[in-house]
């Protein structure tokens, strides 16, 4: 601790502290725009000259704030007052005020048509240090040429000041060196390699980083200002990290999704998918009900579509009835659809679309929460010193995941490796190659991955979807759970705990851990499809599922409760419109077991309802009324089934728990020597929603990663 | 005026061959190793003792800057740099030093390497040096090929190597965090201080970065003892130094002097005097372009050392005197040195880069007389503004030729705007 005066009083703060990160807890305001929390100190703009006074003596010169600890400081002599800071003087405002003419005499000053105002660091410390009674700078000013950044980030370089957050952006966080400055002196600009899109999935952060109006939101351009938009706190759902967002409405329409800051989650990052994604909510949308008529689909009045239900549920029996519960959907509907199967007595239920096995055994036994979750949480990965990748690109499965490991491995040693397809991750990577069948090799300790693992402090192993996903899942993930025993990854409860599944989906966890899984003699996803095919399914219940292996579902009576006309609507028999998640209010597990609730923005078009009062309404039509009236008594019952339900925005401290657990995880077999195939074709088109977006569409013509096109399926 | 005997570069003016077999005897890596073995701290001790403050430009104490490197290694080697990238206008001291005496340079890095503990050095050479970089890599060769450097360097049991690389000529890359981002590979830019370069330098390891003169009369120095180099030039301003006398002389030219020479001296004596003779001075830029000029009312009496031209609030800085007689527009001059500012500047803050650019356009209209008589006071409180609000002393350099100015010549540069409002054709609406 150092002790210290700023301006005036004396405080004790961490010699760590910079001067200015120890002015703000001492509560003075210091004005900022190259500096940022989570990025590499620059100290250029020098907006946050302070003037420091050492020893009762005046400094010789402003100093920037941000680039000195207090620790930098030299000790205070026997005798003479504490060294301190001010930063309410004439010298500090002067000074202050000289940086912001300078930085204004080139900037365009275009306000009224610049989608950064009302929310522009620039604008709004203007304020404070802007001459505002004239103008003395009397010569022309600069023109900068814009830049090419792809389908996202919309460039208006004149007005750039050269902070260079998002140059140190993309080189720390994204890990991609793809923008930098050119030229020198009043001729330096912010450019991306030739002109090129950044071949980042979050390059959307240099929008919210840039603090004026230089690099905003190409989607956004000329849509709306901020203040006439509605904030909803909410959580996101293109990934199964839960990334805090903000929904900014505009009327009927989501206009924008911003980032919140959730330390333990997304820090105040989100993917491009989560940010642009959105303006897929307002295409391709269910905003009615319907029917097949005449193998036709057939708009229909809500009365219609539950009567054609209900004549074809009330012909069979519940052993002739399957569901299946997809990607985006609340833990609510989940709830809601379980409730209604098991009223109509059917054991047929499986919310894994992928075809896993995860949470259950081949017998349909469940296994112990721990076994699907990412229990090292992701905040853990930063004290990891060694992670064994199975089966999982995190870019693109997680990219908010993969910039934890990346951050982790610009600060620590750590060494990872990886089984699976080869994939750049932005870090360096010891490829394993892709056949599976190298885990019993590690398993049994003959690999010198093994000694690796057991030696490291804080090893852990990510086990993805191109592993469990596979008709051998049960059997890597049995592997990869005895790899975790034997190198100690699974230490006593409370302590560190390496074994970790990363999911995909955003309504994954909370559906197992719901149970929504087959019961006693029920069939799995791949069961029921067959089911359907061969005709001993009558009716088939999609709950959102667009990324079923297959469609091919015989003469099933087929109904797809959803929001978009993706691909399980053009096999429905019936369509009930849903509500997506910007338009409800659910709860999310993500892939750590955390709980968050997702709040309703907007409401859902046309005549699409909240998706549990969809069932809730069904159900007095089956004759199997479920029994809740609101949203309040659904949640209740959900906590029946699931009581940790009731802990919101906590992730399981690392669950260790019982030694048993880790030996029943997945199921011991033989091993497929074929190699991993990625689980994810094209990043920007994983759900419906995306695969509805103009924005997401576009990037997947730029970027070029082999984007399946519909007609090929 | 210096005698002979006491010159340190004996070959300032190329007369005799910069090779090997000449520096040798002309006194160069004479007994290399008995310095050598005097041991770190004596060398780092009889450097202070003799006063030697870095002839670079801000006139930092060499000794005392030696003594900040580690004397324990925490397991990260040490480097020097020296710093070659001589581009201040109106010096050319370390360009002749590099081609007519390059042994002096590489028997300095190594006596100045041992000193500090560093096993290698890196010298970074302008640019536009081509030939005087091919000359020290041709010597650093012949040092090796003679067992002078590398293992075992002139038999003391200390390895040294020594690497010379070559800039791409750009004026920032003098400053020395900006040469060592530079050498990395990186674009130069000035990094912030702190960490020092003597913590986190070159690679992030401890770093003295020196330039040329400093470090090649280290081992003269060292040889003739400090009492004999502090007995030149006024106390806290030692030595001798070489001066680069330009512009309005009859014969410009290096020449090494005593420390605190009146600066009249220096120029009658050496170059010839003033072209037109003393009293057709109208200005001089006494220690390269980034110091104010100096009118003839002070240029009559002011010596030569670091803390008189302080006190005219001026500088020696690199010793680049750049004398202007009547004829000169000084105006014009200082506007030149502006537009020099303003295309080298690297852009980083804020200040240095809108200021250079709004200063030098300012200025051009000044020069054309195109401009309100307000204007001066603004353009002085803009480079204010620039003057030590900046990460490196670039913004600072800017400033002082203007402040000069306008201190100086405010009347001549009033007088031009009236020219102009004089001459130009009343207005209807006037």
């Amino acid at each position: 601790m150092t002790k210290i005066l700023i301006d005036g009083h004396e405080h004790d703060l961490p010699g760590e502290l910079t001067m200015l990160q120890a002015c703000e807890a001492a509560g003075a305001e210091i004005p900022r725009f190259c500096y940022h929390e989570r990025l590499s100190i620059a100290g250029n703009c020098r907006m946050c000259l302070i003037e420091v006074r050492m020893g009762g003596k005046p400094g010789p010169k402003p100093v920037a704030s941000c680039a000195q600890q207090l620790k930098d400081l030299p000790p205070v002599k026997e005798g003479q007052p504490l060294h301190e800071l001010i930063t309410n003087s004439v010298t500090v405002k002067k000074a202050r005020e000289g940086v912001m003419e300078f930085l204004l005499i080139n900037h365009p000053l275009d306000c009224p048509i610049c989608d950064q105002g009302g929310e522009c660091d620039l604008q709004d410390q203007a304020m404070a240090y802007g001459h505002a009674k004239f103008n003395r700078f009397e010569e022309n000013k600069r023109a900068v040429t814009d830049k090419n950044m792809g389908p996202l980030v919309n460039t208006i370089m004149t007005r750039c000041i050269h902070c260079t957050r998002c140059v140190r952006f993309a080189a720390e966080v994204a890990g991609v060196d793809e923008i930098g400055a050119t030229g020198r002196g009043e001729d330096m600009e912010i450019t991306t390699y030739l002109e090129r899109a950044v071949t980042s999935e979050m390059s959307g952060n240099v929008i919210d980083l840039c603090p004026v109006g230089a690099l905003t939101s190409k989607p956004y351009k000329f849509n709306a200002r901020p203040w006439e938009l509605t904030k909803t706190e909410s959580v996101d759902v293109m990934d199964a990290v839960g990334s805090a967002i903000r929904v900014d409405a505009r009327g009927p329409e989501v206009m924008r999704i911003l980032p919140r800051t959730n330390e333990d989650v997304n820090e105040e990052w989100i993917s491009d998918k989560t940010r642009f994604a959105c303006d897929g909510l307002r295409r391709q949308r269910l905003d009615r009900p319907y029917v097949r008529r005449d193998g036709k689909l057939q708009p229909a009045t809500w009365a219609e579509a539950f009567a054609a239900i209900a004549v074809r549920v009330k012909a069979t029996t519940g052993a002739r009835i399957g569901a299946l519960a997809g990607d985006l959907c609340a833990a609510e509907e989940i709830k809601a659809l379980k409730d209604l199967m098991q009223a109509l007595k059917s054991p047929h239920m499986d919310c894994r679309q992928d075809g896993s096995l995860l949470g259950t055994d081949s017998q349909g036994n469940r296994q112990a929460r721990q076994s699907y979750l990412f229990n090292t949480n992701i905040a853990g990965i930063e004290q990891a010193d060694a992670i064994l990748l199975i089966g999982t690109n995190p870019r693109w499965e997680a990219p908010l995941i993969n910039a934890r490991i990346r951050k982790t491995w610009l600060r620590n040693p750590v060494r990872i490796f990886r089984i699976g397809p080869a994939h750049d991750l932005t870090y360096p990577v010891d490829e394993l190659g892709a056949n599976p069948q190298i885990l019993s090799e590690i398993a049994q300790g003959h690999h010198a991955v093994f000694q690796t693992l057991k030696d490291a402090k804080h090893p852990m192993l990510i086990v993805g979807p191109q592993a469990y996903a596979r008709a051998d899942g049960a059997a890597i993930l049995a592997l990869s759970a005895q790899i975790a025993r034997e190198t100690g990854m699974i230490g006593p409860e409370g302590q560190w705990n390496g074994f970790n599944v990363l999911h995909t989906a955003a309504a994954r966890v909370g559906a197992l851990d719901l149970g929504f899984l087959p019961g006693p003699g029920g069939r799995t996803t791949h069961g029921m499809i067959e089911a359907a095919r061969s005709g001993e399914l009558d009716v088939l219940y999609l709950l959102g599922t667009d990324e079923l292996p297959s469609y091919d579902l015989g003469q099933a009576f087929v109904i797809y409760q959803g929001h978009h006309g993706d691909r399980a609507a053009h096999r429905a028999d019936v369509i009930l419109p849903g509500a997506a998640y910007t338009e409800k209010n659910g709860t999310y597990v993500n892939t750590e077991g955390r709980v968050q609730l997702g709040r309703r923005a907007i409401f859902p078009p046309g005549d699409a309802r909240e998706d549990w009062t969809i069932l809730r309404a069904l159900s007095e039509h089956l004759g199997a009324v479920l029994q809740y009236d609101t949203l309040e008594q659904l949640r209740a019952a959900m906590l029946q089934d699931a009581p940790h339900i009731a802990h919101k925005d906590l992730a399981p401290a690392n669950p260790g728990a019982d030694p048993t657990i880790w030996t029943r995880i997945g199921e011991e077999g033989a091993i497929d020597g074929t190699p991993l195939k990625a689980a994810i074709h094209d990043f920007y088109l994983t759900n419906a929603i995306a695969r509805a977006s103009q924005t997401m569409a576009e990037c997947s013509r730029t970027y070029g990663r082999g984007g399946m096109t519909m007609a090929a399926e | 005026m210096l005698a002979d005997k006491d010159r340190i570069f004996t070959n300032l003016y190329g007369q005799h061959d910069w090779r090997l077999e000449a520096a040798r005897q002309r006194g160069a890596w004479d007994n290399t190793k008995a310095l050598i073995e005097r041991g770190h701290d004596a060398i780092i001790n009889e450097m202070k003792k003799s006063g030697l403050r870095g002839r670079g430009g801000a006139g930092f104490p060499t000794g005392l800057k030696w003594s900040f490197m580690p004397k324990q290694s925490d397991g990260r080697p040490s480097y020097l740099v020296v710093n070659a990238d001589e581009s201040e206008p109106g010096t050319c001291k370390d360009r002749d030093i590099m081609r007519h005496d390059p042994h002096l340079l590489i028997e300095g890095c190594l006596v100045a390497s041992f000193a500090m503990r560093a096993h290698a050095c890196y010298i970074y050479v302008r640019g536009e040096f081509r030939r005087e970089y091919k000359i020290v890599e041709a010597a650093i060769e012949e040092a090796y090929a003679a067992g002078l450097i590398g293992k075992n360097a002139c038999g003391s049991g200390w390895d040294f190597d020594c690497y010379v690389h070559h800039g791409a000529g750009a004026y920032i890359c003098g400053e020395e965090t900006a040469l060592i981002e530079s050498l990395e590979g990186k674009k130069g830019m000035p990094r912030l201080k702190p960490p020092f370069p003597a913590n986190v330098g070159l690679y992030g390891c401890p770093t003295t970065v020196n330039n040329v003169e400093s470090i090649a009369v280290a081992p003269t120095i060292l040889r003739r003892g400090a009492e004999w180099f502090s007995s030149f030039g006024r106390p806290n301003n030692a030595g001798t130094k070489v001066f680069c006398i330009s512009g309005h002389v009859n014969r410009p030219c290096n020449v090494e002097e005593a420390m605190s020479i009146p600066l009249r001296e220096l120029i009658e004596k050496h170059a010839g005097g003033v072209r037109g003779g003393w009293d057709n001075l109208l200005a001089v830029i006494p220690g390269g372009s980034s110091v104010p000029l100096l009118p003839k009312a002070i240029c009559d009496t002011v010596l030569m050392d670091f803390d008189a031209l302080r006190d005219v609030q001026s500088g020696l800085g690199t010793a680049g005197v750049v004398v202007m007689d009547k004829s000169t527009d000084v105006i014009a001059a200082i506007a030149r040195l502006s537009r020099f500012y303003k295309h080298e500047s690297c852009g980083q803050c804020t200040p240095c880069r809108e200021g250079t650019g709004w200063i030098w356009r300012v200025m051009e209209r000044l020069v054309r007389g195109e401009a309100d008589p307000s204007e001066i006071d603004l353009l002085f409180e803009v480079t204010k503004q620039v003057e030590g609000h900046t990460i490196c002393a670039l913004g600072d350099a800017a400033a002082w030729p203007i402040q000069g100015l306008i201190r100086h010549f405010r009347p001549v540069i009033e007088e031009r705007i009236r020219t102009k409002r004089g001459t130009a054709k009343p207005m209807a609406a006037e």
